[in-house]
C-alpha cells in the first residue's frame, strides 16, 4: 500500500506547483499536461499521480480521456493550516499593542 | 475583524516571515520584548530568565490552570540592539522540529506607529511546516481561550 502523502511536501515540488497552476486553469489530459514540460512523459505521471494521491486533483473520464481537475477544497485545506497560527500570533500582538497602550498612558 | 498580522510561508521555503504594525512609538514595541515583566503578559507566559545582551540566554514555560507545564521555550540571544532588532535562536523543549533562528526587526514608521518584522528560519521544510501546523493541531482551542481571557480583561 502507498504511504499517505504528505500535502505540503507535494507542493514543495516547482513542477508539481506548476502543474497545480497549469490545471487550475482548466481541466487538462495527462498528455496536454506534459506538453508544457521538458520532463519524460514518466516523470510527469509520476507527479500527477502524488498530487492525485494527495487530492490536489481529481480524475474525471471524459469518454475515453481521463481529465485532471483543480481541487480547491485541498488547496484551501493547506491556507487554512496557516490561519490559526496567525490567529495565534495575532492575538499575541493584540494583546502587546492594549499592555503597551496602557504603559505609556501611566508615564 | 481586520487581521493585521500577516504571515508568509512560501512553498518550499525553510521559513517563515510574519509582520505587524502597531498602534505604538517604536521604543514601546520593543520594550514589550526587553521588559520580563511585559513579555510575560503578552506572551502568556512565565518568563524564567531573560538577559537582553550579546551571548544572554532565555527561558519562557507556560504552565496550564492546573500547573502542568505545557511548553519550554529557551534559546540564546545573538545580537541585542534596542529599538532595531533581536538575533536569537529559539527552542521548544520536546518539540520535533529542533532549533530556529529568528530576526527580529523594529522599525518606526511615524513617532507613534512602528513595524515588526520576524524572519523564523528552521533545519528543514518539513521542520517549518511541522511549526506552522502545531496551532493547527492544539492551538485553536487555546488561541480562543487566549482571546475570551484577553477580552474579559478588557472590560
Amino acid at each position: 500500500m502507498e504511504l499517505r502523502r504528505d500535502v505540503f511536501q507535494a507542493i514543495a515540488d516547482p513542477t508539481r506547483r506548476a502543474i497545480i497552476a497549469l490545471v487550475a486553469m482548466q481541466a487538462m489530459t495527462p498528455s496536454a499536461i506534459a506538453e508544457n514540460f521538458d520532463s519524460s512523459r514518466q516523470t510527469i505521471s509520476k507527479h500527477i499521480q502524488i498530487l492525485t494521491e494527495c487530492e490536489l486533483l481529481k480524475q474525471e473520464q471524459n469518454g475515453r480521456e481521463i481529465y485532471y481537475h483543480f481541487n480547491p477544497k485541498k488547496m484551501k485545506e493547506i491556507a487554512a493550516f496557516i490561519d490559526p497560527y496567525r490567529d495565534l500570533w495575532e492575538d499575541r500582538f493584540q494583546k502587546l499593542e492594549s499592555i503597551m497602550k496602557k504603559y505609556k498612558a501611566k508615564k | 475583524m481586520e487581521r493585521k498580522t500577516q504571515v508568509q510561508a512560501g512553498n518550499g521555503q525553510q521559513d517563515i516571515i510574519i509582520t505587524r504594525e502597531f498602534d505604538l512609538p517604536v521604543a514601546l514595541l520593543f520594550k514589550a520584548y526587553e521588559v520580563p515583566e511585559i513579555v510575560a503578559q503578552w506572551m502568556g507566559t512565565n518568563v524564567i530568565k531573560l538577559e537582553n545582551k550579546k551571548h544572554g540566554g532565555y527561558q519562557f514555560e507556560t504552565r496550564d490552570p492546573q500547573g502542568n507545564v505545557v511548553v519550554r521555550l529557551n534559546g540564546v540571544i545573538h545580537s541585542f540592539v534596542p529599538d532595531k532588532n533581536i538575533t536569537r535562536t529559539l527552542e521548544m523543549e520536546n518539540a520535533s522540529f529542533g532549533t530556529q533562528l529568528e530576526f527580529l526587526d523594529f522599525e518606526a514608521l511615524t513617532d507613534d506607529t512602528s513595524k515588526l518584522t520576524i524572519q523564523s528560519i528552521f533545519r528543514s521544510t518539513a521542520a517549518r511546516d511541522a511549526q506552522l501546523k502545531l496551532p493547527f493541531a492544539f492551538g485553536l482551542n487555546m488561541a480562543h481561550n487566549r482571546l475570551q481571557e484577553i477580552v474579559s480583561q478588557l472590560k
